[in-house]
């Protein structure tokens, strides 16, 4: 203790402190990180329809209406069906907490079981699309591929060729797919949230988007060839290339060219 | 700038502005900056760290290779991961082997060795006036042996050869530069009266209820693997289909009867340089340029919202055929796709 002590007027000791508590946050984070259940789906009950209703009355009904008919604030969930308050609600964007360009997508408010009982119930208003079964999200069936083909003509240009993501007008932009659960791809397909068009079973049949789904699970696998700069193309590459790699060769540069002290 | 002259100027004499303002003819050079000995020069003990810092950096060196070899027989290669920390350990362990012979030896060279500047006299570009006299005059020999002036036909022909080779060079040359130039081509399309619309990539016909509202669909013409050069007439033929409620459409009289119950086809090659435009905003029925950011307004045809696109996207005129599935009534209405010289409107 007391050799640690006398060296705490050491130059190096503000880095070595950075350095542990940069370690110390990174610890903390990956053990207080919420890991995300496993959705255990439900059959809906008219209880489940029921307790829908009062969390929708107490969480919702301000926006969408005592009825979920929409307002001048939000739309009508009539008819937009379970798979859409799935994808709403289980990615966290709804309840939204503020207006802006887009709705972005922040911790889960509710449970796996809570989302299931205000699915019923708004799946219960009129006919919409289904959250779709464990068999149809299994990346391991579908065909990446295939999905590859897909992808390029149908998502690649806002969310980029590996599903990075992308920015589109005016403050909206399409999401990262890098870390999105296979059911909420396609639930996002299915409903088309925000600007994102849809793409119903007959423009991407359930087979189509489940080879999509395999796609992106390679994608979410680590990349081989090193440090993917977040996929982003040439930007951040030329970026690395221009500011640390030049950098590094002038840096050299100067210091064979100077003369020794 | 005005200098007093009784200001030394460093260690360089000579270089002195005279007390009138005037500046010398010419000035004298300078000479050679004066040796300055370095630490390691009058300090044996400095000397002994930079050898011991050489040293270490060798070490990094022997280190990088010992972790570059073990490296290489240890690491699993299995999996994406794997794979990923196996390039980044050898990676890792050649970058810090190479560097560490690289600096040492720079840092040796810089701190230890000798740094004594030399001049080192060049010796003039010029030859011998022998050596030049010898030449010309075996040039001259050459000519008056070949007699070039006396026979006239031997020159032509010489004078030809030389001439018309680089054709051999600059015809193909010139020849490959794009080697269709019928810019005909750019005016249509396969797209024809009854041709179906089909899904990209999978060429499946698409029924006009099957587009529901807030649906893209992206769209080759049923007739593209028919053609001579499929590519070629796909680039110029893909066509994005949205439904948007009728509601929303504006239309002109004149393209009334292109569109059918909220569903509008528009070429998706932009106006601008040809990139695909296929970023389409359902809510505000936008539809962007990934290349330049030109932003089409879907709802009220193709109207520029913004950016350096100056043509609206060419709408396709579709219907609806007897078995309920989208065909198109006829070719585009004018050239898909940028400007070019003879695209004239």
């Amino acid at each position: 203790m007391k050799a640690l002590a006398a060296r705490r007027q050491d130059r190096r000791a503000p880095l070595v402190l950075l350095l542990l508590a940069l370690l110390l946050t990174g610890a903390v984070y990956a053990v207080a990180t919420p890991a995300r259940a496993d959705a255990s789906r439900l059959t809906a009950t008219t209880d489940d329809v029921e307790a829908g209703r009062a969390l929708f009355m107490a969480n919702c009904s301000t926006c969408h209406g005592t009825s979920a008919e929409g307002s001048d604030r939000a739309p009508s969930l009539v008819g937009v069906g379970a798979a859409s308050v799935d994808f709403q609600v289980g990615t966290g964007r709804m309840p939204m907490q503020n207006t802006g360009p887009q709705v972005i997508a922040k911790d889960v408010q509710f449970t796996d079981e809570q989302i299931a009982q205000l699915a019923a119930y708004v799946a219960s208003l009129g006919a919409g699309p289904a959250i779709p079964t464990a068999e149809q999200v299994d990346a391991t069936l579908g065909d990446a591929a295939n999905g590859l083909a897909l992808f390029r003509t149908n998502c690649s240009m806002c969310h980029n060729a590996v599903g990075a993501g992308g920015a589109l007008s005016e403050g909206k932009f399409a999401p990262s797919l890098l870390e999105t659960a296979p059911e909420h791809i396609y639930e996002a397909m299915l409903t088309g949230p925000q600007s994102m068009p849809v793409f119903n079973d007959a423009n991407l049949t359930p087979e189509e988007k489940r080879d999509i789904i395999a796609y992106v699970a390679e994608q979410q696998q680590p990349q081989p060839g090193g440090f993917a700069l977040g996929s982003v193309g040439p930007v951040a590459e030329g970026l690395w290339a221009w500011v640390v790699g030049i950098g590094l060769l002038i840096a050299f540069s100067v210091w064979i060219g100077a003369k020794s002290s | 700038m005005s200098t007093t002259p009784d200001q030394p100027h460093g260690g360089h004499q000579d270089l002195v502005v005279r007390p009138d303002g005037t500046l010398p003819e010419r000035f004298p050079d300078p000479g050679m900056e004066p040796h300055r000995s370095r630490k390691s020069d009058l300090d044996e003990k400095h000397a002994k760290k930079v050898e011991r810092q050489v040293v270490a950096l060798f070490a990094v060196s022997v280190i990088g290779t010992l972790v570059f070899l073990v490296a290489y027989f240890t690491l699993p290669v299995g999996t994406p991961a794997d794979i990923k920390v196996s390039n980044l350990t050898l990676g890792l362990g050649l970058a810090f082997a190479l560097l560490g012979i690289g600096t040492a030896a720079v840092h040796w060279a810089k701190a230890l060795m000798n740094d004594h500047e030399v001049v080192d006299e060049r010796h003039p570009v010029q030859s011998s006036p022998e050596v030049r006299e010898a030449a010309v005059q075996a040039l001259k020999d050459g000519a008056e042996d070949s007699k070039i002036g006396r026979r006239g036909v031997l020159k032509g022909a010489m004078v030809s050869a030389l001439a018309l080779f680089p054709l051999a060079i600059v015809v193909p040359l010139v020849g490959e530069v794009g080697e269709d130039w019928n810019v005909g081509k750019f005016k249509r399309t396969i797209w024809a009266r009854g041709v179906r619309l089909v899904k990209d990539p999978d060429g499946r016909p698409i029924k006009a209820s099957d587009v529901t509202i807030g649906s893209v669909f992206h769209v080759i013409p049923e007739n593209l693997e028919e053609a001579e050069h499929p590519l070629d007439e796909k680039a110029k033929a893909v066509v994005l289909v949205v439904r948007m409620d009728p509601r929303d459409l504006k239309e002109t009289e004149e393209r009334k009867s292109w569109s059918y119950d909220g569903i509008v086809a528009y070429s998706k090659v932009c106006t601008h340089v040809g990139c695909p435009v296929a970023l389409y905003e359902q809510q505000t029925h936008h539809l962007l340029c990934p290349c330049h950011q030109s932003t089409f307004d879907i709802s009220d045809g193709a109207r520029i919202v913004f950016g350096p696109a100056s043509r609206p996207l060419p709408q396709l005129p579709i219907e609806v055929d007897s078995e309920g599935y989208l065909v198109a009534q006829s070719d585009f209405h004018e050239p898909v796709g940028p400007s070019f010289w003879e695209r004239l409107t």
